[in-house]
């Protein structure tokens, strides 16, 4: 079975600073970290290849310093790692992304299942996923939180919704996005370390994927982001303290003297 | 400072922080108050290859030596020792084995230490026999194609939670020092059991419980080396695990010492962090130049053990004796620097503090690495011509 993984690099909220003027993400000096909930992902994947015959190959897009976080992946245990980088990606939206990595899972042939994050904490658009499985024409489960295989040629999930929990039987191949309940990530192992240390890392360009340059990067997207601001601050919030009776108690009475409906 | 490591010393020290950082720290409050032992630490580490570093490859090792098992050491030790000497103990507990051990030993017990799947434990110590190890009471009496071993052991780490343990046991008594033999003792062996857990002031993460012997028969090929090696395996083993302790010592002081500059830069009093009165900075500066100083000693010490010199007893009491005592002297300080707010179990400090204590006493008690460093340096200058008059 091969099941590659899908993911992104992006900046570490731990660290990141707004810029007071422009509004925008000081992306200079902050350092980049694999999306986590990629990191479930490819947990997610390496769980499946504890208990079964399985190969992981990591694919990214990104510029050439995104290696690193391929390199990480491989310190885990996944086997393959790909780097998707041409300088025509670059400004991709999640359509163009979508197209660049679905040709990549498309020139590996043989995957089974295709795992993603269920999104990424910088853009948060939950898209590539789902996108991805449009242009692959695989069926496709979103924030899955149990992976079963059935048999050779099918798949069970569990997925995680806002109404409950769904029992999904899906074919191979597949895409599934996953959450965090699908466990927490590993620690890299020494030895995985040290040979993730002398792995080489393939590159695919464009012409390696059979894209045509007008399919990918700004070019081939359909959105463009034309501002990034944060929502102004409401200055009307008032903090409830106490115990939860008080609590329940206090804010009954602001929710009566502000004349909400209904109370 | 840069201790101008190798690439690989680098990762394994990457490694162990990062167990350190994300497994170790956010629990050890937890583990400490409900006297757990850290079974889903050591299966962490087990999974991250670091049970074996000092194992050679061919025993399912990683083929490193004393200095990267000391990296490893010194990191888990700054997020806590109760959880570092558990997995420490483990190593003691093999090198008996990896030592003197027979090859079919070596190739049953260590690759099963070396990938963590067995904790092993090392039981020398018994009610009364301490600091005096001559005093030992448990008996193996050679029976055919077995041992049968009878008495206790007293304090052994990792006890009831190890699978593999090195035994010392008095094979003839009418032959005194050369008379005491180290042998393989198995969980499940007939007539193994465990007594007691202990309640201790610190490292209550880690397991410290009595082994008792009744008619334990052993099959006499778990005889580690030959009968009489005893003392020497015992020796020879301290020498190898000392610099181990003395990094936990290294990494308990410098975690204290992380936590009182923290603070003394955040905490304000008369107006100012406390960090900017020289009672404070004074008190830092000493914990941190005694903490750079020990590491300094354990590095060139241990990376001197790793070349395989002949006699490294001196140096290996050094090391041990020196850490040891700075990491009492800089985590007291740390509850110092941390005033009340240290005594409490809501910091961390009082727990280094409480910790910090057994690195003095375990392993050869710091007035025996004392005595061996005095022994040591009688006989080297006995053995000199020339006077320094």
């Amino acid at each position: 079975m091969h099941i590659a993984v899908c993911i992104k690099q992006v900046p570490d909220t731990k660290n990141v600073r707004i810029d007071p003027d422009t509004h925008t993400l000081v992306r200079q000096g902050v350092e980049s970290i694999i999306n986590p909930f990629d990191l479930f992902a490819v947990e997610a994947a390496l769980k499946i290849k504890d208990e079964n015959n399985a190969r992981v190959t990591v694919v990214t897009m990104g510029p050439p310093q995104a290696t690193e976080a391929l390199r990480d992946t491989l310190g885990l245990g996944v086997d393959d790692a790909v780097l998707l980088s041409d300088r025509a990606f670059a400004g991709s939206d999640t359509w163009a992304t979508s197209t660049t990595l679905s040709a990549a899972i498309r020139k590996m042939g043989d995957v089974d299942m295709i795992l993603c994050g269920k999104q990424a904490i910088d853009g948060d658009t939950a898209q590539v996923g789902p996108e991805m499985a449009a242009l692959l024409d695989v069926p496709y489960a979103t924030f899955v939180k149990k992976i079963d295989l059935l048999d050779g040629n099918s798949i069970k999930v569990i997925r995680q919704t806002d109404e409950g929990t769904e029992v999904w039987k899906l074919p191979t191949p597949a895409l599934l996005t996953v959450i965090k309940e699908i466990g927490e990530p590993r620690v890299p192992s020494l030895r995985f370390k040290m040979r993730a240390k002398k792995a080489e890392i393939p590159i695919w360009g464009a012409a390696d994927l059979g894209l045509d340059t007008n399919c990918v990067g700004l070019c081939g997207s359909f959105t463009q982001v034309v501002r990034v601001f944060s929502p102004p601050r409401r200055t009307d919030r008032i903090l409830i303290e106490g115990s939860v009776e008080e609590q329940v108690e206090r804010l009954l009475q602001y929710l009566k003297q502000s004349r909400v409906p209904g109370i | 400072m840069d201790y101008f490591l190798t690439e690989e010393q680098k990762m394994i020290q990457e490694l162990a922080a990062q167990i350190a950082t994300e497994k170790v720290r956010p629990s050890r409050a937890k583990l400490d108050e409900n006297d757990e032992f850290p079974w889903e630490i050591m299966k962490t580490l087990a999974q991250a290859d670091l049970f074996g570093l000092y194992i050679p490859e061919e025993y399912g090792g990683m083929g490193g030596g004393i200095f990267e098992n000391c990296l490893a050491v010194e990191q888990l030790g700054g997020a806590c020792i109760g959880v570092a000497t558990t997995f420490a103990a483990s190593g003691l507990g093999a090198y008996p084995i990896l030592l003197f051990g027979s090859e079919d030993l070596k190739q049953k017990y260590l690759p099963q230490i070396a990938s963590g799947k067995r904790l092993a434990a090392f039981g020398l110590t018994e009610p009364g026999a301490g600091s005096d190890v001559s005093g030992i009471k448990t008996t193996a009496v050679k029976d055919g194609d077995h041992y049968i071993l009878n008495g206790s052991k007293q304090w052994i780490t990792n006890g009831g939670e190890a699978e593999i343990y090195s035994i010392l046991a008095i094979t003839d008594r009418s032959k005194g020092a050369r008379g005491a033999s180290f042998f393989v003792v198995e969980t499940g062996d007939p007539g193994f059991s465990f007594g007691k857990k202990e309640k201790k002031l610190g490292i209550r993460a880690s397991a410290t419980r009595e082994l008792i012997f009744q008619d334990c028969r052993i099959p006499k090929e778990r005889l580690i080396g030959r009968e009489g090696m005893g003392f020497i395996v015992a020796m020879k083993t301290f020498d190898k695990s000392r610099p181990g302790i003395a990094a936990l010592g290294v990494g308990l002081s410098q975690g204290a010492l992380d936590l009182a500059v923290e603070y003394a830069r955040k905490r304000v009093q008369f107006e100012k962090p406390i960090i900017s009165f020289q009672a404070i900075q004074h008190k830092l500066a000493d914990m941190a130049t005694k903490t750079e100083a020990a590491r300094a000693l354990v590095y060139s010490i241990a990376r001197f053990m790793d070349s395989e010199p002949n006699d490294v007893s001196k140096v290996a009491a050094m090391c041990k004796m020196y850490a040891a005592d700075v990491a009492m002297e800089v985590s007291t300080n740390a509850v110092q620097v941390l005033g009340g707010y240290g005594y409490m179990q809501d910091y961390p400090v009082e727990k280094m503090m409480r910790d910090a204590k057994i690195l003095q006493i375990y392993e050869g008690t710091n007035e025996i690495q004392r005595n061996i460093i005095g022994q040591e340096l009688n006989k080297e200058y006995g053995r000199m011509k020339d006077t320094f008059f």
